[in-house]
């Protein structure tokens, strides 16, 4: 899964630097159909595919921008700006909304001040929706960061979230 | 002496602490200056009792649950190593009533064994399996599954015997075997507890595959939300190669056959067999026209046998213990067993592999124990989010691919969620279609469109904008895209709307006589749909 944690991309989140993609992407180039594990690698690297690096991968596969580009914008996983310090993702499918995931949402929405697909202003949070995590005998689930919770009722939320905000407290 | 102390790594268990409470036993017994080593097993998918942890006493396994961290000390205090008594203590892990009904063919070694460790697999009958498909050879293997009357577990149904025998003769190299492990129904988690609890298995499944068809590669896809699967199976992968199980000579047969996970990126579609193709190829996840089947023309276009990864997992016991074996279990033309995955507002969720044939009812209540919020069950949806939804009255029906095909709905990846009164069905008809529009490749004109217009007709509908005439568009669109789309996404989303408005016509502010209409229309016609996902191929 491609970071979801942008603090704990490989490069701690800093600005994408063009030979690092390079050399991520000669790596990969060898294998059949590489695009795929080639954007994996670009995301986890810098927590987004920078449109700036899309030529040096199109270069790089022997295919055009356009191919690449279409493929980025093709996968909801795939990200174009960077995203905020932690990524909440929020299940929206049919077993989490059988146990409340709707107010669950909204309840999210409300407290981080941002809709779906956004980034609060501060940076702190991407709010993302996903269609299933696999956890449907624990409904609701969110991720946070790279951690996936299960049973979330709007209280729980609020706990995890106070645990982020004291674990950035500088001591 | 060493105590072993087993807790879950599966991602269920770690979602609900598993991870604390693992590292609070380490900590306690090291304060304690106890010598007792934690085993990190998959899940025995009784999730109302997770964390679930279990010690390895001299009466057996004795399990503990739910365990959070807080409880660790107490635990220690009541001596749990040797097995006693505790507020928490369920007794011996086998003997609790949900999980000794069941019949874990599939599962045998999920929650059981160390994932990461090949000897544990070994040791509890793992490869077991392949030893014999090497004695067999290619045609006795094929021969084996057909007679096995496996069906593809992935959700589409169809004979696992015939996809293989089409892939083993089809002349062109080199050949490949694909594992769809795109598991994206909502309500479903058998593939994941497969890959986070026993991987060797699949690896096993996979390279019996390849020994039958002639394939040199094989690829996992992966879903990307699958982040402890994809860890676990890495290490699987590694694990087998390093000792002879996977490369350039498996187990010294001469025959080569090569492994790699690859990740998905959030596409539902890309369970659709063709669009995982596509995307494996690196493009966008865009259905093909079939024919040619992949079995001909495939991955890189040459042939390739793709499989769900339940089903890859079920080949090892049959060709292990026979195909009659298997066949004994199961109901009519649905042979064996399947694991079903109860979720949503269950009481008692969880992982449920038995005979085919059990009824709705019975995987409901009698393992579900009702709704988790005690308020009377409304709906349950079979089969993940192209399902049809059943009222409390149609519960007994028997769940086999025929029986639930004849009432209307489809089997799919084994999905079951239950949803309690509060549910409004005219909403989660709405979402059905919301659902096939965010997920809709685009290909196809009844899938894009279609799934757009119906969000749009059926919010008219619930605003009573002229509802008879909308309910008329309604029903011709689902016609269309019933009759009308590439794959199962657009063919099959009527089936959760109109089954919706059949059962629920009131949340619609429509009456019986209304939806009179619907009847003969909910039944699926061909071979039904199906993948880890409901739309492996139709």
């Amino acid at each position: 899964m491609a970071a979801t944690d942008a603090r704990n991309s490989r490069n701690g989140g800093a600005a994408w630097d063009a030979r690092a993609i390079g050399e991520i992407v000669a790596g990969l180039a060898g294998k059949p159909g590489a695009l795929m594990p080639v954007l994996h690698a670009v995301q986890e690297y810098v927590s987004y595919i920078p449109p700036e690096a899309v030529p040096a991968i199109a270069r790089a596969l022997n295919l055009s921008r356009a191919e690449v580009h279409g493929v980025i914008s093709f996968y909801r996983d795939f990200r174009t700006e960077r995203p905020g310090r932690k990524i909440i993702r929020v299940c929206r499918a049919e077993s989490c909304q059988a146990m409340g995931a709707v107010a669950l949402a909204a309840h999210i929405q409300a407290r981080l001040g941002i809709d779906f697909g956004q980034t609060s202003g501060n940076g702190d949070f991407t709010l993302e929706p996903v269609y299933c995590l696999g956890n449907c005998a624990c409904s609701p689930a969110i991720v946070v960061g790279d951690d996936l919770h299960g049973r979330v009722t709007p209280e729980r939320f609020d706990e995890i979230l106070s645990g982020i905000a004291s674990a950035r407290q500088p001591r | 002496m060493t105590a072993v102390v087993y807790v879950p790594r599966d991602a269920s268990a770690v979602s609900l602490g598993a991870d604390a409470v693992a590292e609070a036993i380490r900590v306690e017994a090291a304060s304690r200056r106890l010598d007792v080593k934690i085993v990190r097993n998959g899940s025995r998918g009784m999730f109302s009792h997770e964390p679930l942890v279990e010690v390895a006493a001299s009466a057996g396994r004795i399990a503990y649950g739910p365990i959070a961290a807080g409880d660790v000390a107490s635990l220690f205090d009541s001596s749990f190593l040797d097995g006693r008594e505790h507020r928490l203590r369920l007794g011996a892990a086998e003997e609790i009533p949900w999980l000794k009904s069941q019949t874990r063919l599939t599962f045998a070694r999920v929650g059981v064994i160390d994932p990461s460790s090949l000897g544990d697999f070994i040791a509890h009958g793992g490869y077991r399996g392949l030893t014999r498909a090497i004695e067999l050879g290619a045609e006795a293997i094929v021969a084996e599954v057909t007679k096995s009357g496996l069906r593809g577990r992935g959700g589409a149904g169809f004979p696992t015997g015939i996809k293989w025998k089409a892939a083993l003769n089809a002349p062109a190299m080199p050949k490949y075997v694909v594992c769809n492990a795109d598991e994206g129904d909502s309500g479903t988690f058998s593939d994941r507890m497969i890959m986070e609890g026993d991987p060797f298995v699949l690896i096993e499944g996979m390279t019996i595959a390849a020994l039958a068809v002639g394939a040199t590669q094989g690829y996992i896809y992966l879903r990307s939300e699958y982040p402890h699967a994809r860890r676990t199976l890495n290490e699987a992968i590694a694990t087998a190669y390093s000792n002879g199980y996977l490369g350039a000579n498996v187990l010294g047969t001469g025959k080569s056959f090569e492994l790699e996970l690859r990740l998905g990126a959030g596409a539902y579609i890309c369970g659709e067999e063709t669009a995982m193709l596509e995307s494996i190829e690196g493009r966008r996840g865009m259905v093909r026209f079939k024919p040619p089947i992949p079995a001909l023309e495939g991955l890189f276009g040459k042939p390739t046998l793709i499989n769900n990864v339940v089903s890859f997992a079920t080949v090892p016991i049959i060709i292990a213990r026979g195909a009659e074996f298997f066949h004994d279990y199961g109901a009519g033309n649905s042979r064996g067993t399947i694991p079903f995955q109860l979720a949503g507002n269950a009481k008692r969720p969880g992982l449920i592999e038995t005979s085919m044939g059990v009824t709705l009812r019975e995987i409901v209540h009698d393992y579900g124990g009702g709704t988790a919020s005690g308020q009377p069950l409304r709906a349950v949806q079979v089969g993940g989010p192209l399902g049809a939804y059943f009222p409390e009255s149609m519960l007994d029906v028997a769940l086999d691919f025929e029986s639930i095909v004849a009432r209307g709905g489809i089997l799919g990846h084994g999905g079951i969620v239950v949803f309690d009164e509060t549910v409004d069905m005219a909403r989660m008809a709405r979402y059905a279609m919301e659902f096939c529009a965010v997920e809709s490749c685009g290909k196809c004109t009844p899938c894009r469109i279609g799934s757009i217009r119906g969000a749009e007709v059926i919010d008219d509908i619930i605003n009573r904008r002229r509802p008879r005439e909308n309910l008329e568009v309604l029903r011709d669109l689902c016609d269309t895209m019933k009759f009308g789309s590439l794959c199962a996404l657009g063919g099959l989303t009527p089936l959760p709307v109109l089954s919706a408005l059949k059962y629920f016509p009131g949340d619609f502010g429509l009456t019986p006589r209304d939806v009179e209409f619907i009847g003969a229309d909910l039944t699926i016609s061909g071979s039904g749909a199906g993948n880890g996902h409901a739309i492996a191929e139709r």
